[in-house]
């Protein structure tokens, strides 16, 4: 499967997801620069994490208007699996491929920390592989991740099933003390209504390889993995 | 030439203020308020919301005009994110 990593000026994780998603047997990643229009040509696409464009105006708010977003917008008509860490995350919301907005973090600091995020959704590319209410143990570095949408954006994703991941505690507890950041019903990661474009704020290329994680943790692999198939 | 001078562009400014709505939770209004302002002795101010000011310089035939311009702008840039703030676009007031 060919997989396009898109670098916009400022990102960060870009070179760190390539390397992942060599080390995934049957991933093919390469790095598209946001300007090139040779993004219709891959199966799926990951918007790795930074500081695109510096972050001004608002996180995200200028990469999604880049030309990349538009072949990533036919890509995810098509069903094609789309996904954004971070400020990836951010890009989709701000090009409104998913609903709400990333919010400051209620501590007005950047959190940077690991956390446990409960998968709440295998109806997706992403998380095919795991099993509902697992547990996975990842990294989070961001100052403006904090979930917002309105009252009604926030019934209408509970009901239709398209919150994916959600802070918790170890044991998968949703608890006020695991949400780092003050994101609404802890929300980590949503999706959209078909489930193929998913963001989320935790970073599971940083934890793919056990040398960089205290506990060894390898969690990440299961997004990318899960791109490779399973039982949607 | 002298139609043309009834129609002559100016420069207009106009300010854009975007903060989050009302519902969602602005934490550097909040403590600008309670650290700041209630710490010293302001009692009576009630509420303090922190925003973003943008000043955009307009070529525009009136004022109205640059406005409507602006307003635009924002709405098809998403320069607000609808889902979170709120703007006021306003023409003529500099900052000091």
């Amino acid at each position: 499967m060919r997989v396009g990593v898109v670098r916009f000026p400022g990102s960060n994780c870009d070179l760190d997801t390539v390397a992942t998603l060599m080390g995934i047997r049957g991933l093919s990643p390469k790095l598209v620069w946001h300007e090139s229009d040779e993004l219709g040509k891959f199966d799926a696409v990951v918007l790795p994490g930074g500081f695109s464009f510096g972050d001004y105006l608002r996180a995200g708010s200028i990469a999604a208007r880049s030309p990349a977003l538009s072949a990533i917008r036919r890509m995810a008509d098509e069903g094609k699996p789309v996904l954004g860490v971070c400020n990836g995350f951010q890009i989709l919301v701000e090009a409104g491929l998913l609903p709400g907005a990333l919010l400051r973090n209620l501590s007005l600091r950047f959190v940077c920390q690991w956390v446990s995020v409960r998968v709440e959704s295998r109806r997706t590319p992403f998380t095919a592989l795991a099993r509902e209410g697992q547990v996975l143990r990842m990294p989070i570095a961001h100052g403006e991740g904090r979930y917002y949408a309105s009252d009604e954006q926030l019934r209408d994703l509970e009901r239709s099933h398209r919150v994916v991941f959600r802070y918790s505690d170890g044991s998968g507890r949703v608890v006020d003390e695991a949400n780092p950041t003050g994101t609404l019903g802890n929300i980590a990661g949503i999706s959209n209504g078909q489930g193929n474009v998913v963001g989320l704020m935790p970073h599971p290329e940083r934890c793919c390889d056990p040398a960089l994680s205290p506990w060894g943790s390898t969690d990440g692999r299961l997004i990318f993995e899960s791109l490779l198939g399973g039982d949607r | 030439m002298l139609s043309r001078a009834t129609t002559k562009k100016r420069i207009f400014h106009v300010g854009v203020v975007i903060s989050n709505k009302e519902g969602a939770r602005d934490p550097e209004g909040e403590t600008v308020l309670r650290d700041l302002v209630h710490r010293s002795g302001f009692a009576d101010v009630k509420g303090i919301r922190a925003g973003k000011y943008l000043r955009v310089d307009v070529e525009a035939p009136s004022e109205a005009a640059a406005e409507g311009l602006v307003r635009k702008m924002c709405d098809d840039l998403r320069i607000y994110n609808p889902a979170a703030h709120s703007i006021v676009v306003e023409a003529g007031r500099l900052p000091e």
